[in-house]
């Protein structure tokens, strides 16, 4: 369980990121946060491994208050994965999946003994192991990019617009291989996107901000469907619907 | 050629003189550039004030550099330490901006992706930022590379010898074939020291040569589809 408890997030400018965030996000379920590009969504979720630190209020994990957890060991123990995979460009497939159990301080065998176990859990060709970031598809890069967020066997998972660089036939791809991972896997997942089909399709709760960090709604994809809360909420729905129509 | 044949065992002493001579102002040159580069470009003052200075070391005239030091460092006056700290001076007044350069090169979201996973500052800095910058390293030890190996020469005016003995012997006599050796085994040095870079640059960074191989192989692909088409 991952909770904000009024939290709020000024940046040196004077911007208002977040304002008074109360937030609960259940364990072993998929929680994307929705909203247009100023609505905060990336900034919270690069609170939860103290990428960004709040101006005031508290983050929790479990009952326990982040801010007295040493960073760097913190983010080892969250798996992230981002946008344009944000794999080393100078470490091979295998090593890049390898990284942060290497960086806990395991055996480099072992790590990459696991590291090859994880490319089949996600779809990757054996043969891919000693490729470069470079020589590999975006799709591909995509699918390191989420065994190396898994390598460390994490509880939480944290996923930055994992899939807004990838083309739609990709994109769809990877997001059936993410639902099929995450039914396996059980883990609790954040999932942050701009793109409101793919939150109805991912999430178990979705959170809909409002620019300035304000949510705008929280619950289930059918409850925003059916009720949302305001215009807003509406009206973003709607602007993401017609092509669904369509389909 | 026969001055070469009775001199050669005095002219492999000099060249080996000036192999040891070129290569510890090359590698520490190259060390001390990594902590000051670094500084550079994590203050805006501190950019201005290091890239200054370093332009400004490189001006010091190198043969009063070299008689100067000894009084400075309390070596003897034919000391060779004073060649070898002249020339690590002039080796990391070059490199300096290079190495700002090159780690300034590294992508932003590459270190942000870095620290999201867990990199420490110091560890991130040391496997991440250092190995991607090290295209631009490489580029910049090159270059000082041959500045030193040329610069060892000057040297031999105050008698730490090396090739450059031969030029200035040689010119002191008017004797041209000795100068011309000189410049050439200067050269080679030089070439060799430059060959062995470019290599242990390969060996190093094996993703730079596939990278581009594989955007040769597109390349090539995309031309072989054009001449498909036509």
């Amino acid at each position: 369980m991952i909770e904000f408890r009024d939290v709020t997030k000024t940046f040196p400018d004077g911007t208002v990121a977040v304002a008074g965030l109360d937030l609960a996000i259940p364990p072993r379920q998929v929680t994307v946060f929705v909203g247009s590009s100023g609505s905060g969504k990336t900034t919270i979720l690069r609170m939860i491994n103290r990428m960004v630190d709040p101006t005031s209020g508290r983050v929790l994990i479990d009952g326990v208050d982040i801010g007295s957890r040493e960073p760097v060991a913190l983010r080892r123990s969250i798996g992230y994965v981002m946008q344009n995979s944000g794999l080393l460009p100078h470490r091979t497939v295998l090593d890049n999946i390898a990284t942060v159990p290497v960086l806990r301080g395991e055996k480099k065998r072992d790590a990459r003994a696991r590291a090859r176990e994880l490319m089949t859990v996600v779809g990757l060709d054996g043969s891919l192991a000693d490729r470069y970031p470079a020589q590999l598809s975006g799709g591909q890069q995509q699918r390191v990019g989420v065994a190396r967020g898994l390598a460390v066997d994490p509880n939480i998972l944290l996923m930055d617009e994992p899939f807004g660089a990838v083309d739609p036939l990709v994109r769809a791809e990877l997001q059936t291989e993410l639902k099929r991972l995450q039914s396996e896997l059980d883990k609790t997942v954040v999932f942050v996107t701009h793109d409101i089909d793919e939150a109805f399709l991912l999430g178990d709760q979705v959170v809909l901000f409002k620019p300035g960090g304000l949510v705008g709604q929280v619950g289930t994809p059918a409850e925003l469907l059916e009720n949302p809360a305001d215009d807003f909420v509406a009206g973003f729905i709607e602007a993401g619907r017609p092509r669904s129509i369509l389909r | 050629m026969t001055w070469l044949a009775g001199n050669w065992p005095q002219l492999v002493d000099y060249g080996l003189a000036h192999v040891l001579l070129s290569i510890p102002p090359i590698i520490v040159g190259f060390l001390l550039s990594l902590p000051f580069g670094w500084l550079a470009n994590r203050y805006r003052v501190s950019r201005g004030v290091l890239l200054t200075l370093g332009g400004i070391l490189y001006a010091i005239p190198s043969l009063p550099l070299f008689v100067l030091l000894p009084s400075l460092i309390g070596t003897k006056i034919l000391d060779p330490l004073n060649v070898e700290v002249a020339l690590t001076i002039y080796a990391f007044a070059l490199m300096l901006r290079t190495t700002a350069d090159g780690l300034a090169s590294v992508g932003g979201d590459v270190k942000l992706s870095a620290t999201a996973v867990g990199y420490g500052a110091f560890r991130r800095f040391v496997g991440v930022e250092l190995p991607l910058a090290g295209p631009v390293l490489l580029a910049g030890i090159r270059v000082v590379s041959v500045s030193t190996v040329s610069l060892v020469t000057i040297g031999s005016v105050i008698g730490v010898n090396s090739l450059g003995f031969f030029f200035l012997d040689g010119y002191q006599r008017s004797f041209f074939t000795e100068v011309w050796v000189g410049i050439g085994g200067t050269l080679l040095i030089a070439l060799v020291f430059d060959a062995l870079l470019v290599l242990a640059g390969r060996a190093l960074m094996p993703w730079t040569r596939t990278r581009r191989g594989a955007l040769t192989a597109a390349y090539g692909r995309a031309q072989s589809r054009w001449a498909v088409l036509r």
